[in-house]
């Protein structure tokens, strides 16, 4: 089998723990305002690999890869799930810990048995959560988020350990409502270990002009990161409430 | 037989080195490693902020003045030409400076007068006639010695630079004395010694046992005026250092000794962190002194080391970058048994670059080993963060060769302490030298017949095997000459600029390093790349010398992890080095090659023409081992790996790789993600809350 790969990262250090081999996946089905790689978006496009190629890659350099691994990121990965899934077990016949990094908009709470296929050969998902509120999530990426949460709720239920993944966006994801309201769902999921709160930059706009795309958030400052950590907190908070909530109701 | 030792080794473990001169016995048999964290580090004292801040303000004054504040023109510089300098008497721990004040730089015109003068007219200064006069009419110097021996080849290839920063006309550096054994010995014992390696020696006078007999006697001389520089400045250093203060400022006087007598291209300091920490540690046991004092004697001994200044000329600093003194301190590292050598002193020396402020000198470089203890590994992580200062070679590869008392001079060289020392021998332009093997000989820029006249290329197109061939020969050529010019360079610079204070620090029999060097790799392997891969065509002037290439098509680059290009790279330096390895050198010395142009690699690039890589004529050459700027596409890690591909074995004098990278991709800032979520402390939140 074969993927759309967009590029790899020998040096990866942002997606996940310790130094990592970072694939890139061609092809996303979000549309999301202040996406940084619009030249992933197109899918069953650009150059192909196998799995073993890939892993063939990782292994000559595995020394630098000691305490990493390798990381699925694109575009969104899940997107081509079969190869995914088939790159991830081999990588963990080989003993290297394997990281998803997804929007998880591909997951159909119908049809789980793919996606469980997939987790049960993941060490860790790091779930991008772009909004708590449907509507919002809509507006802001072109999709609705029921099913990025019930994904979610998923990755929990099988195990896997969670990272999740939230950009703050002025006019869009800077209420400390909105962000409670996250860090109270995220405070539900057991297997939660991390929390990775970003603040939007702008960096992503000359890939825009080369691609002859309107750069939709033309008018939008990129945050401090005093603000990311101001929302880091609100989050905090929201997790906070949701932990002595189930303490009070230990049924939950 | 019975032997009394001296009073100052009271508390020490003896052994081998208690009854000769075996410092490393010394270190092992007494060091205690640390595993602990940064915490127990102090602070400045007030004092050495108030010392700090005079430095400051001097500094902004030198600056102001045009890069030198005060100059001595009339005293040679020797270890006992000047009087005793100070910055604030009552406040230094640590005395001494090169001549009778701070910033003032002195005089030192053995490596060449000419070099000399220039220095000093440069900055609105006038060398005393009277000195002039003595180093052209009476006294030869270095430099004039070489070019007395130097062809018309040899001065012809240094013009056009494919041989270049050859230490001709300053001081070669590079070597290292062992200034821990006058703080373990004393310097009587020291000239004992000495005294008796020469009475020991070979009496058949043939030219090379009257060369070191000579020596011998020039280094016992040296000892005796390192006694009476000790003595200027107040202490008797006849005898072994008695405490913390005493190791540290007998240690300081031999380095000081040093620079007073030679203005090398590198005057690096050795390995003396864990060394002085037995005699920290003992003094913190005796409760002589607080982890406090302890500090403000590394601070003030590092305070000395970034004020050692040298008279060089533009030149030499537009060669440099800047100003090096490449006070280098090689800090870590795992000895042969298996044990790490990291002690407090180890926090402590880069501690200093918190408590004086971040500075290039000393170059602190970490031994970095897997097995280095990981709360040393995080102190360094953090302080490279935060100050971007020090350095990292691997010593996991080089304990292979030199066991576990070797020292990094300048940046890459790596030498055993007072047993082995290098013959510095600048590098030879590779690019350059491709560019000959086209064109037959003939510079590029200069337009005339340099290289020998060999058949140039005649096709519109480069063919990989027919320049493969020219340029094997090429490069045959370039070794020849380059390791007889250096044999000219270090058969004068012994003769007339002898670095006797440092050979004294030195067994008698050391190993020497016939140090040899490239530049330009990574442009030589792309260009071979690109004619093998792609199509190059040559462009030609009205002489028909082509100056010029264009590439057709995509081929790999050097710096991606594609063995395609990355086995050209590797083959090049072998097949250099084994040509190298072919020729006779000076006093036997063992040939090493470095790939390390961390600075001269700039002007390298304006004097080598347009390469078939499709590098323009000015375009600097990328540094030591490194992919050519913009050229590696695929992360860091691919990058790395390229360049670890270079056998150790035929560089063995240090391939640099100069890493540099934007913060935020060497991971998340520790404000807004720290890893983990504390989930731990949520939880007890939670809990507290109920209670």
């Amino acid at each position: 089998m074969e993927g759309y790969i967009h590029s790899t990262e020998s040096f990866g250090t942002v997606d996940g723990p310790g130094i990592r081999f970072v694939i890139f996946f061609q092809g996303c089905p979000m549309r999301c305002l202040y996406c940084h790689n619009p030249d992933t978006w197109t899918p069953r496009t650009g150059h192909t690999e196998t799995a073993d190629a890939l892993l063939a890659q990782f292994a000559h350099n595995r020394a630098f890869y000691k305490n990493g691994g390798i990381t699925a990121t694109g575009g969104e990965p899940m997107l081509q799930l079969p190869f995914l899934t088939e790159l991830f077990t081999k990588a963990k016949a080989q003993s290297i810990h394997t990281c998803l990094d997804t929007s998880g908009i591909c997951y159909d709470p119908d049809a789980p048995e793919s996606a469980e296929q997939l987790l049960a050969v993941t060490d860790l998902v790091m779930l991008d959560i772009k909004h708590i509120d449907d509507s919002a999530h809509r507006r802001l990426t072109g999709h609705s988020n029921a099913n990025i949460l019930a994904f979610a709720q998923k990755i929990s239920e099988c195990g896997v350990p969670l990272w999740i993944r939230h950009v703050i966006v002025p006019d869009w994801t800077d209420s400390p409502e909105e962000q409670q309201q996250l860090g109270y769902f995220i405070g539900g999921l057991q297997t939660l270990r991390g929390l990775d709160v970003l603040p939007y930059h702008d960096l992503g706009k000359p890939k825009y002009e080369a691609l002859g795309i309107p750069y939709p958030l033309a008018d939008t400052p990129p945050v401090s990161k005093d603000a990311a950590e101001a929302a880091r907190a609100e989050i905090r908070r929201g997790i906070l409430n949701r932990l002595r909530e189930s303490k009070q109701h230990p049924s939950e | 037989m019975f032997k009394e030792y001296p009073s100052e080794w009271e508390g020490f473990r003896f052994g081998r080195w208690s009854d000769s001169i075996n410092v490393r016995d010394f270190i092992h048999k007494n060091y205690t490693p640390y595993d602990g964290d940064d915490s127990f580090l102090a602070g400045p004292t007030d004092a050495t902020k108030k010392l700090w801040e005079q430095v400051l303000d001097l500094s902004r004054q030198e600056r102001e003045a045009g890069g030198v504040l005060d100059m001595d023109t009339k005293i040679i510089s020797t270890i006992t030409s000047h009087g005793p300098g100070y910055l604030n008497k009552d406040l230094e721990k640590i005395v001494g400076f090169q001549t009778d004040k701070p910033f003032k730089r002195a005089l030192q015109p053995f490596g060449g007068i000419r070099m000399a003068q220039q220095a000093c007219r440069e900055y609105g200064y006038e060398v005393d006639p009277e000195v002039v006069e003595i180093f052209t009419k009476y006294r030869k110097t270095h430099n004039q010695g070489v070019f007395d021996a130097y062809t018309p080849e040899m001065r012809l290839a240094r013009k056009s630079a494919i041989l270049t920063g050859l230490p001709d006309a300053y001081g070669r550096g590079r070597i290292i004395g062992d200034y821990r054994r006058i703080a373990l010995y004393g310097v009587d014992r020291l000239i004992e010694d000495k005294e008796h390696q020469k009475a020991t020696h070979f009496v058949r006078m043939t030219s090379e046992n009257i060369q070191l007999r000579e020596e011998l006697s020039e280094q016992i001389r040296a000892l005796g005026e390192l006694k009476e520089l000790g003595r200027i400045y107040g202490f008797d250093i006849s005898r072994p250092a008695g405490t913390a203060q005493e190791a540290v400022q007998w240690l300081y006087f031999g380095y000081l000794a040093a620079v007073k007598e030679q203005n090398g291209a590198a005057m690096s300091l050795g390995r003396t962190s864990t060394f002085l920490d037995i005699y920290m540690q003992r003094d913190l046991d005796r409760g002589i002194i607080t982890e406090e004092q302890a500090q403000e004697l590394i601070d003030h001994f590092i305070m000395k080391l970034r004020l050692v200044k040298f008279a060089r000329t533009p030149e030499y600093n537009a060669l440099f970058s800047g100003d090096p003194t490449w006070v280098t301190e090689s800090i870590g590292g795992v000895s042969v048994e298996g044990q790490h050598m990291v002690t407090k002193n180890s926090f402590r020396y880069l501690n200093t670059l918190n408590n004086l402020g971040t500075a290039p000198e000393p170059n602190m470089t970490v031994l970095w080993s897997t097995r280095l203890p990981q709360n040393f590994k995080r102190f360094c992580a953090k302080m490279s963060i935060q100050t971007s200062s020090i350095q990292y070679e691997n010593d996991d590869l080089m304990r292979v060769t030199h066991g576990d008392d070797y020292a990094i001079a300048c940046c890459v060289s790596s030498m055993v302490v007072g047993k082995e020392m290098q013959f510095f021998g600048a590098r030879a332009n590779l690019a350059k030298c491709l560019l000959y093997a086209i064109n037959g000989g003939v510079d590029e820029v200069m337009k005339v017949q340099v290289g020998p006249k060999y058949r140039p290329v005649t096709g519109d197109y480069l063919d990989y095997d027919d320049v493969m061939d020219k340029y094997d020969q090429m490069m045959e050529w370039l070794a020849g000459l380059y390791v007889n010019t250096l044999n000219v360079i270090h058969y004068m610079h012994d003769k007339y600029s002898y670095e006797k204070l440092q050979m004294a620090l030195h067994d008698r029999d050391v190993k020497r390093y016939f140090a040899t060097g490239i530049a330009g790799l990574s442009v030589v392997a792309d260009s071979l790349s690109a004619i093998k891969y792609a199509k190059v065509k040559c462009i030609r002037d009205e002489n028909g010398i082509v100056t010029d290439y264009e590439v057709e098509g995509d081929f790999p680059k050097y710096g991606n992890d594609d063995d395609r290009v990355d086995r050209i790279a590797v083959e090049i330096v072998k097949t250099f080095m084994d040509k190298i390895r072919k020729h006779h050198t000076y006093r036997g010395g063992v040939p090493t090659m470095s790939i390390l142009t961390i600075t001269s690699n700039v002007v390298y690039g304006k004097k080598t023409g347009n390469t078939p890589d499709g590098r323009k004529h000015g375009v600097p050459l990328a540094p030591g081992a490194n992919p050519m700027h913009g050229r590696d596409t695929h992360g860091a890690v691919a990058s790395l790996s390229s360049v670890s591909k270079i056998p150790f074995r035929h560089a063995q004098d240090g391939i640099s790789n100069t890493f540099s990278i934007i913060p935020d991709a060497l991971g998340k800032d520790t404000r807004i993600f720290s890893g983990d979520l504390d989930l731990d402390a949520l939880k007890q939140e939670a809990d507290n809350a109920d209670a």
